[in-house]
Order: C-alpha cells, then structure tokens, then sequence
C-alpha cells in the first residue's frame, strides 16, 4: 500500500544513517582482518621451534609428566570457549557458543563435570544467562590478544589441571583444590577470508605434534638443566602458545565475520535504499497527477459555469 | 671459517636471524659461549639474559631476552623467547626503572635490558 511520502523519506534517511554506520564497521574490520593475519603469521616460527625443541627433549625426557599422561578416571573436564567482546559479526559467536554446548553435553554423556572458562562477554553473557557456573572469565582481550592474556588463561588453566591430579570425584584430595582433569578449548579456526569454523581441540593431557622427520641416526644432546627438569618448564610455554595461537585466530575469524556480516548489512540498506526511493518516486509523481487532475478539473468546472 | 646460522624467535615475532662467527649468553649453569661446530645442546636461560652475537665485518648485537631457552644443533643455534627488545628499542631509563621494581619478574627483565645496554654485568 502507498505509504505518505513524507514517511517514505523519513525510511530512506535512517536507511542510510544505518548504512553509513555498518560501512565504516566494514571498513575497520577489513583493516584488522590484515593486521590479525599479520600476527598469526608472525606468531608461526615460534610454534615451530618450541615444537622441534620438545621433539628433541622428549627421546630424552621420561614423558611422565601431568600435561602428558592422560588420567586413569576423569571425572571434571574443563572447557575453555573463547568469543568476541561485541556482536555484529555474524555467526561468529553462535558458531563456537553452539559447538561448546554440542562438547559440553557430550562431556555430559561420559560423566564428566563440565568445568567452564570464558573468553569475551559474548560467553559469559550467554553462560551467565544460562545459570551456569563460570569458573573464571576475560573479558576485553579477544579482538587484540596480547602473549601475556594468554599465559594468564594458560597459567590458571595448567593450575586448575595440576591440582586436579589428586581429584577423587567431588573431594578435592591433598591439596584442596578442586582441579580438572581434562582442558578443552573451544575456538574459531581462521582458514581464510571466507571461511572460518568453530573448532574443540583438547589441549591436555596433550598431544605434543612431534616434527616426524628422518634425521638418520639420533643427535645425542647435552642439556643444561637435566633434560626432565627442562621438559616441564617447556611444557606449560607449550600450553600457553596453543591458547595464544588459538586467540590470535580466533580473533582474526572475528574481524573477518564481522567484515561479511557487515558487508550484507551495507548491500540490504542500499536495496532498502533503492526499493524506497522507487516507492516515493512514485508517490510523488502521484501527487502531482493528481493535483493537475484538480486543477485542469477546477478550470473546465469554472469554464463551464462562465459560458 | 666456519659460521653458526642463528635465529632468534619471540612469541610475537621473528627477531632476527642470520649468520653469526660467536654467541654469548648466561645459562641457568652459567655463562655460555658458542662457537661454530658446538656440540648438540638445549639450555635454560637466566630470567634476565642478555645475548651477544658477534658478526664479521658487523657489529656486535645485543638483545635482552626474557624467558629464554637456547637450543644448538648441526644446523645452527635458535633462541626462543618469551619477550626480546634490541639494544638500540631499549629504552634505558625505562629499563633502569623495572631493574628497582619489586616485581621479580619486571626486574628481572629490566636487569636483561641494562645488560644488553652494557650497563650491568
């Protein structure tokens, strides 16, 4: 039906004012999708080379240590999700809050107590709504993610791991800490600019990737402290850049979401825009019809009167 | 003569790699040097290690390394470091300031960076 022209107008405007907001989103997004990926490149030869240096350890290095060995009867597993601070970006947060639900009830299934950590408020709001018991939560980190916010989450993760070894059940053992005894982390791998999908990767007891290469006949190395006491200082770090790793994708997932989200949101408003102003195009040359109408028909009506 | 291929990564980002005729840093069991053909080794660093690499024909570079472990190998010598700043991005005021802190860690970085300005011993 014909709207009024004036509130035709009044839709093109905040039309565009819409479009104008989600055009610069767009635009800052698409810088900080470069600069993430930037970083995750960047953070690339470190992993690898903490990687080799654990290979070259662990042919020495007796691998019992707690990040290593899985345990007899877990009964908490914690799950590390990690989300963006704001909206805007799609199905970014659904994506990874929807596999986080789907690995947590799964945890359910083998008896495990879910044990929840959070990255971004976008968890905590939605964890929080759900009456869920958040053990710890950051906030503010997700889009620029620093190596220090991630040895903070690593270091009170591989804590709550650690003082989850003497666990039994629901009592907390020796030490009285009631710890974990798996850690998952629920993430958004970035793949490329198109594509990016939610993804849980348990990240203790770990699976160290050792590098499979043939070396031919084994480097014997010399080790400054003891190979073992070397190991367990290594692996925590190992820890950590796998949670670093993890957050600095997931943040560039997150600038990519929000670029194609914002991206549609600027394509609708300029159909919006151009349904709109076809509508009033119309409406005004109705008007103006009309009023020819009125007035040819007032002219001809006195015309007639005279004569 | 013989060259040791160095490369030094930090969690952020590659420092610096290239090719290097000495290397000189502190272990945990105490002051390192390394010479091409060094036999195979992982080492610990000291929290506030300073590393020297000596070139041909260049400068000595100095880089305060924060949470370091050194590993040589047939194909050359990586350091991996937490954090590591350059002699010349230090800033020496700033260094100085965290060498007082009581925070042992801050210190301890503060100190690396005094000693890669060859302030400190």
């Amino acid at each position: 039906m014909a709207a009024t022209l004036r509130e035709l107008r009044g839709r093109i405007r905040s039309a565009e004012s819409i479009k104008k907001i989600t055009k610069a989103q767009e635009l800052i997004a698409t810088s900080r999708i470069a600069k993430a990926q930037a970083r995750v490149q960047a953070a690339r030869p470190y992993s690898v080379e903490i990687t080799n240096m654990l290979t070259d350890l662990a042919s020495e290095a007796a691998l019992d240590h707690p990040l290593l060995v899985p345990r007899e009867n877990p009964k908490r597993a914690g799950v590390l999700v990690v989300t963006s601070d704001r909206g805007l970006c799609g199905g970014y947060n659904a994506n990874v809050l929807r596999l986080a639900e789907e690995l947590i009830s799964l945890l359910r299934q083998e008896g495990k107590t879910p044990v929840i950590y959070v990255i971004g408020r976008k968890a905590l709001g939605y964890f929080s709504f759900r009456n869920w018991a958040i053990t710890r939560s950051w906030v503010g980190i997700s889009e620029r993610p620093t190596y220090e916010n991630a040895q903070e989450v690593a270091d009170s993760l591989v804590e709550a791991f650690v003082a989850g070894a003497d666990d039994d059940g629901d009592d907390p053992g020796a030490d009285g800490i009631l710890g974990v005894d798996e850690l998952h982390i629920v993430f958004t791998e970035f793949r490329s600019m198109l594509s990016q999908t939610a993804d849980a990767r348990r990240i203790a007891p770990m699976e160290v990737e050792y590098v499979e290469e043939d070396h031919g006949p084994a480097t014997l190395f010399s080790f400054e402290p003891d190979a073992n006491t070397l190991f367990e200082s290594l692996l925590p770090r190992y820890v950590a850049t796998r949670i670093f790793s993890a957050l600095l994708e997931s943040a560039a997932s997150e600038s990519a979401s929000r670029r194609r989200a914002m991206k549609a949101a600027t394509d609708n408003a300029d159909d919006l825009i151009k349904a709109l102003t076809l509508m009033s195009n119309r409406e005004r040359q109705a008007q103006i019809t009309q009023e020819i109408s009125e007035i040819v028909g007032g002219a001809n009506a006195l015309a007639d009167a005279v004569r | 003569m013989a060259e040791l291929d160095v490369t030094i990564v930090a969690v952020e980002r590659k420092i610096w790699s290239g090719k290097a005729t000495f290397l000189f840093t502190r272990t945990t069991s105490g002051d390192i040097g390394i010479l091409p053909r060094h036999i195979p080794l992982v080492a610990k660093l000291v929290d506030d290690a300073m590393v020297r690499v000596e070139r041909e024909g260049e400068e000595d570079l100095r880089i305060a390394v924060d949470g370091g472990y050194l590993s040589v190998t047939e194909a050359g010598v990586t350091i991996l470091a937490e954090s590591a700043e350059f002699e010349s991005e230090i800033n020496a005021d700033l260094a100085r300031a965290d060498a007082g802190s009581e925070d042992p860690s801050t210190a301890a970085r503060g100190r690396a960076r005094l000693r890669a300005l060859g302030q400190l011993d």
